[in-house]
């Protein structure tokens, strides 16, 4: 059988595909563990950095456990589901896709509550779309549930220069202090507003000129996420 | 002694030519200079601007470089005698993806910060012109040793470049080597401040430029005659 032969040709490119495919397979396998625990360490490091926690990616592990004291799961309502999946490991894009089959009343919002220096801090996770892709992040409330004391975002594949910002120290920082509810108590979240009066408003941040989408992008993740926890904080501020 | 020097050549000819010839060095050490793939041969120029910024990715980006090149000659100088004419790019091309696939991977779950860094870098390897071009143009014809050490002196040359690349961004740009200070605060309380251009793919563009000037008025036969 000459190499160049019709049949050579289709047995070796078969015999390749499938030797490729199978070294491939093992190797995904052998290294899933290793790249699914980073993946954790990298949430828990969002976790941690919202409320302004920034140790190295070894010590995110002992970090977590330290400060992060209790994991809550709510229900579309607001009430806190017993057992089920634990809050860390709920696919927030999961649950949010549900609306799309017309489920939003099977979505579940997971919430990390944290202690740090003596004070309670609630971590919620936030997931929304940019202008290319998804956007997510942690927003981290103080003990009054209403002034956000830290954020961290992060982004798939936004603009450099001009969406992408949003994942900087410097854009995070606008949002603290801020507050989600207005002075009646009605939610009204945390917008990202053109204009310098931006700094005096008490619900809006200064947007990145120039990356309009991303900026509103971030608004309507936030507006989307928190209200489904407004609920679920009136009754433990009632309760105390 | 006669048995003795009987089999000193009998040894010869199983061995024919030493790991480390002179041959198989100047395979290693050529794409250094003069044939550099990014210097000379103006290839692989892309990822080497993207990359350079900081010095850790840049020598993870060249390892990765080095190792795919030298295993996917290796692979296609050992099979280079069954592979059918007709589909011999399509079959470089699967062995130098299933290679970048898994130096991916790797990086993924050993290396997780420097991978983000990289992003889509370290997958567009596949497309990097100096590891298809070697395959073609040595690994097809030569054996499998002198095929490993060209992926690998290529690899180097590249990796040479990227990383006198991104130590003058690093140190220009951030101040910075390997992460670590090197311009001392009171140089920035004088009033120094970081050179933001350098931190853009263009000045990368200057810097390679600039390295090819000074290397071929030290090495005059790489100028071409007019």
């Amino acid at each position: 059988m000459h190499k160049d032969s019709n049949k050579a040709t289709f047995l070796f490119s078969s015999g390749m595909v499938i030797v490729i495919a199978i070294m491939l397979s093992v190797a995904a396998i052998v290294l899933g563990p290793y790249q699914a625990r980073n993946t954790r360490i990298e949430k828990m490091e969002n976790i941690l950095s919202s409320v302004g926690i920034n140790g190295t990616s070894d010590e995110a592990e002992a970090n977590f456990s330290k400060y992060i004291i209790k994991q809550v799961v709510l229900d579309s309502k607001g009430e806190p589901v017993n057992g089920g999946t634990p809050a860390f490991d709920i696919d927030l894009k999961k649950e949010l896709d549900k609306e799309k089959t017309g489920d939003q009343d099977k979505e579940l919002f997971p919430l990390f509550v944290c202690q740090k220096e003596n004070k309670t801090f609630y971590i919620i996770p936030v997931r929304g779309k940019g202008l290319w892709g998804p956007i997510w992040g942690f927003i981290a409330l103080e003990e009054d549930m209403n002034t956000v004391y830290g954020v961290s975002f992060g982004h798939k594949s936004e603009t450099p220069g001009l969406g992408a910002e949003i994942e900087t120290a410097k854009f995070q920082e606008k949002f603290k202090g801020k507050k989600i509810l207005d002075d009646e108590g009605k939610f009204v979240s945390v917008k990202v507003v053109k204009g310098s009066s931006a700094s005096t408003n008490p619900h809006g941040v200064d947007a990145i000129s120039g990356a309009t989408i991303t900026s509103d992008g971030v608004s309507e993740m936030l507006q989307r996420t928190l209200t489904n926890y407004i609920a679920y904080f009136k009754k433990i501020s009632t309760q105390k | 002694m006669s048995n003795e020097i009987s089999t000193a050549p009998k040894k010869e000819q199983v061995k024919k030519e030493p790991l480390f010839s002179p041959k198989n060095k100047k395979l290693l050490y050529d794409p250094m200079n003069d044939s550099n793939p990014i210097t000379v041969q103006v290839l692989g120029i892309c990822s080497a601007l993207a990359v350079t910024v900081k010095m850790q990715p840049s020598i993870v980006m060249a390892l990765a470089v080095m190792v795919v090149t030298a295993f996917s000659s290796l692979i296609i100088s050992i099979i280079r005698n069954i592979i059918p004419n007709r589909i011999r790019i399509i079959v470089q091309l699967t062995v130098v993806a299933a290679m970048v696939i898994l130096v991916d991977q790797f990086l993924k779950a050993f290396v997780y910060d420097v991978s983000k860094q990289l992003s889509v870098f370290v997958g567009l390897i596949i497309t990097n012109c100096i590891v298809m071009g070697r395959l073609e143009a040595f690994a097809m014809a030569n054996k499998p040793w002198p095929s490993f050490i060209d992926g690998i002196g290529n690899g180097l040359g590249y990796g040479v470049i990227l990383v006198i690349v991104s130590m003058i961004r690093e140190l220009l740009g951030s101040g910075e080597l390997m992460g670590f200070r090197i311009i001392p605060e009171s140089v920035y309380e004088m009033g120094y401040f970081n050179n933001g251009l350098i931190i853009m793919p263009p000045m990368a563009l200057i810097i390679v430029g600039i390295i090819i000037w000074v290397q071929r008025s030290r090495n005059r036969k790489l100028i071409e005659a007019k």
